[in-house]
């Protein structure tokens, strides 16, 4: 059986992508697309405990994960879109007339 | 061994405090304990194909005849004549009807445990569900009265999203 | 396999009922509004929420007449909770109100800005009576997915879809962090629900994996909380989004984070606390208000004063459990009401487009408005702190309670800050009364509903400046619920079982 501990690296490293992406990425969607990782490390790491724990919880909650996931993709490209239109760019760079 | 060293010890600690009775809940298919062994089948697998495909095209590249001609040098040398470039840009429908696509689509993700206990809610589990898509169908209700799956409709309508 | 009840009783709607009442209403202006003309004005559908909040009102009124826990250990409702239902109840009714004027002012028409209010505010109340992880998770997402839309409701305004949209990336990104939180937690102790955790981590031993746990979601909740050093997003999405939006969601939502932070701080009882809190209440403390110095706009100067008003209310949260409930539930509410109505007169006198909201715009408001110069000058001293408002009685318990936990640092860091705090608040009345006015246009009338709104929120006020015994007593009430929670658990353990 595999043990836990990889299963739980891989998904820090999944997060920690996610997080690097987050912060070093231009792209709104490429940006988005990491914070969508960073979830999926969570998934992976929600199941492995479940396995370790034989507890059900964990996967449960991964099923919720994944909806609110999709919700929040569906709500933010309707955000993303409607920045397009009023900026005709992706790129946070460009999406400054609020000072950070 | 190494897998043993990577775990982390903070879990083998508070194992013991965990009651092990829900363990009974479910049944682990027995494995050997040996990680390795068990997935070298698949290990091989990927060697043999990996060194198959590496041999095969180092060898046409060695002993192939190579005589570019106009017809050979397209994308698809017996297919369709490729029109105009690929980074063409999508009508903004399409990601209209993708976004409520995931959403329509992720609801069947917890129709999957409802029925696997659907016999022992009876008539409770059967109204729970209906009351589900119920609002799932305000939503639905929503999108269509505001003429978000027109396709040819025109976009002042569709209440930018 | 034994006999569980599956089926919930007719018990456990009661102890989500406010929040059915708000979910029914809001799928009722979702269903009317597309039947309704797209030139007329949505007043019909702000009518319909305003009584959907009133009537969850009367529904936690109800609830709180049978407290326990609902849906198999998912919810409690306890004075903590209602305490918390009745707060989020009431600070939507007064967005709301003063939601009509700008609406009308901005010419938006969409019902969907009151239904998603109402789903926000549902998702709110879930957080704060929910005591599984899995439901405060589903419940954050209700409330943050809803203001991330409501953020970009200007959608003529370009600053409006940019706040919308930078407040959704960094707060997706805070519930991965939650998320993570959430799942190291689960690892360390084996479930999911906050009491089960409590116990585990009360029996002695803590694992490494538990403090990892509670730092991931205090990253994860400090940044919906705009606590720093997760502040940066708050001053943007402030400025960009609509002035009754960031009322709501300074308030609101804040609140709710609040209250599943004293349920996973105290009831969970976190390893790490009193470290934790210590440094980002002074980071956030002294940050926000250096900060709101600079500001020359007032949108941005309140959202920097309440990331600053965070740093207040953290300190709290090392204190001691029996004074530091308690008082960081007083500041919560002192805090909703004055900042509403700070923000409700803010959205007033923006006026079309909201044009009006520089410092600058403000000088003369003395004369050309009295009455409205004078309401904003009692918020403002309400900010500051200054005795007979409910500023006074929130700094007043929250630094008793820090001292009395021996916290004499960060008691005089938050002391320091205050006086900081006053210059720049002071600074607006200043400039409100004594600068000479550059255009003396009138100022518009206030319609009714805002009037309502601010007299509420006016009321609210200087109700909690002059009697705040009741508030606060009915606050310490709550406390044996957070630190005893040792109340009729019932056999099942969350869904495991349900097998």
């Amino acid at each position: 059986m595999v043990p836990l501990s990889y299963y739980l690296i891989l998904s820090g490293i999944l997060f920690a992508c996610g997080v690097t992406g987050f912060l070093i990425k231009r792209n709104i969607i490429t940006i988005f697309m990491s914070i969508e990782l960073m979830l999926n490390g969570v998934n992976l790491s929600f199941v492995a405990f479940a396995a370790q724990w034989h507890a059900l919880s964990g996967q449960i909650f991964v099923f919720f994960v994944m909806v609110v996931a999709a919700a929040e993709a569906a709500v933010g490209l309707a955000i993303i879109i409607a920045v397009y239109r009023t900026r005709e760019t992706l790129n946070v760079d460009q999406v400054n007339l609020l000072k950070l | 061994m190494c897998a043993q060293c990577l775990t982390l010890f903070a879990l083998n600690s508070s194992l013991e405090c965990f009651p092990n009775s829900v363990a009974n809940y479910i049944d682990l298919a027995p494995m050997p304990d040996n990680y390795f062994v068990r997935y070298l089948p698949l290990l091989i697998h990927f060697l043999v194909a990996v060194g198959f495909a590496s041999v095969v095209v180092t060898l046409s590249w060695l002993i192939g005849y190579r005589r570019p001609s106009r017809a050979k040098m397209s994308p698809y040398e017996c297919g369709m004549t490729p029109i105009g470039d690929t980074q063409s840009r999508f009508s903004v429908k399409f990601y209209l009807v993708g976004m409520l696509f995931i959403l329509f689509d992720v609801e069947a993700v917890f129709l999957y445990p409802w029925a696997v206990i659907l016999r022992k809610l009876k008539m409770f589990g059967f109204w729970e569900m209906f009351v589900y898509i119920a609002i799932f169908l305000v939503g639905f209700f929503y999108i269509w009265k505001k003429g978000a799956l027109d396709w040819a409709a025109p976009s002042a309508k569709r209440g930018e999203v | 396999m034994n006999p569980i009840q599956i089926i919930p009783h007719a018990a456990d709607y009661v102890r989500i009922l406010p929040e059915l009442v708000l979910s029914v209403f809001g799928m009722i202006i979702m269903l009317i509004d597309p039947l309704l003309d797209d030139r007329r004005s949505r007043s019909l559908s702000g009518a319909l929420a305003l009584v959907g909040s009133l009537v969850a009102i009367i529904a936690t009124w109800m609830q709180s007449q049978s407290p326990g826990l609902g849906f198999w250990n998912m919810v409690r409702v306890d004075s903590f909770s209602i305490f918390f239902h009745f707060l989020i109840a009431s600070i939507t009714a007064i967005v709301i109100l003063m939601s009509y004027e700008y609406m009308s002012v901005q010419e938006i028409r969409g019902g969907e800005y009151y239904g998603l209010i109402l789903f926000g505010a549902c998702g709110m109340m879930l957080m704060s009576s929910a005591v599984e992880l899995v439901l405060v998770f589903i419940a954050l997402e209700i409330s943050s997915i809803s203001t991330y839309v409501l953020a970009g409701f200007r959608r003529r305004a370009a600053i409006s879809a940019e706040s919308s949209v930078k407040y959704f990336l960094l707060g997706s990104f805070a519930t991965g962090f939650f998320l993570y939180g959430v799942a190291l937690m689960f690892g360390a102790t084996g479930s999911t629900t906050i009491d089960a955790i409590g116990n585990v981590l009360r029996s002695g031993h803590i694992p490494v994996l538990a403090y990892m746990a509670i730092a991931f979601m205090f990253v994860g909740l400090g940044f919906k909380v705009a606590a720093a050093p997760f502040h940066i997003w708050t001053p943007d999405v402030y400025e960009g989004a609509p002035s009754p939006v960031v009322a709501f969601m300074s308030t609101a939502p804040k609140a709710a984070v609040f209250a599943v932070l004293l349920r996973v701080l105290f009831e969970a009882n976190a390893p790490g606390r009193i470290w934790l809190i210590w440094v980002t209440a002074a980071l956030s403390m002294t940050l926000g208000n250096i900060g709101a110095l600079v500001q020359d706009n007032v949108k941005r100067l309140l959202a920097y004063s309440s990331i600053a008003h965070a740093g207040y209310l953290l300190v709290a949260f090392a204190a001691l459990p029996e004074n530091g409930i308690p008082a960081a539930m007083f500041y919560t509410a002192a805090y909703a009401f004055t900042n509403i109505g700070a923000f409700a007169v803010v959205s007033h006198f923006g006026g079309a487009g909201e044009r009006r909201v520089t410092m600058e715009d403000y000088a003369g408001l003395g004369k050309r408005s009295p009455l409205l110069a004078a309401t904003l000058t009692l918020f403002l001293l309400s900010l500051i702190g200054i005795p007979m408002t409910a500023g006074f009685f929130a700094k007043f318990y929250v630094f008793s309670a820090a001292i009395k936990a021996n916290l004499v640092g960060l008691t005089v860091i938050g002391f320091l800050n205050s006086a900081i705090a006053a210059y720049y608040y002071l600074r607006i009345i200043v400039v409100m009364y004594m600068r000479e006015e550059r255009d003396d246009s009138p100022v518009a009338p206030v319609p009714f509903a805002l009037g309502m709104a601010l007299a509420l929120s006016l009321f609210a006020t200087m109700y909690l400046g002059i009697l705040p015994g009741r508030m606060l007593d009915y606050a310490s009430s709550s406390v044996s619920d957070l630190v005893a929670p040792a109340m009729q658990t019932m056999p099942v353990q969350g869904i495991a079982q349900v097998h």
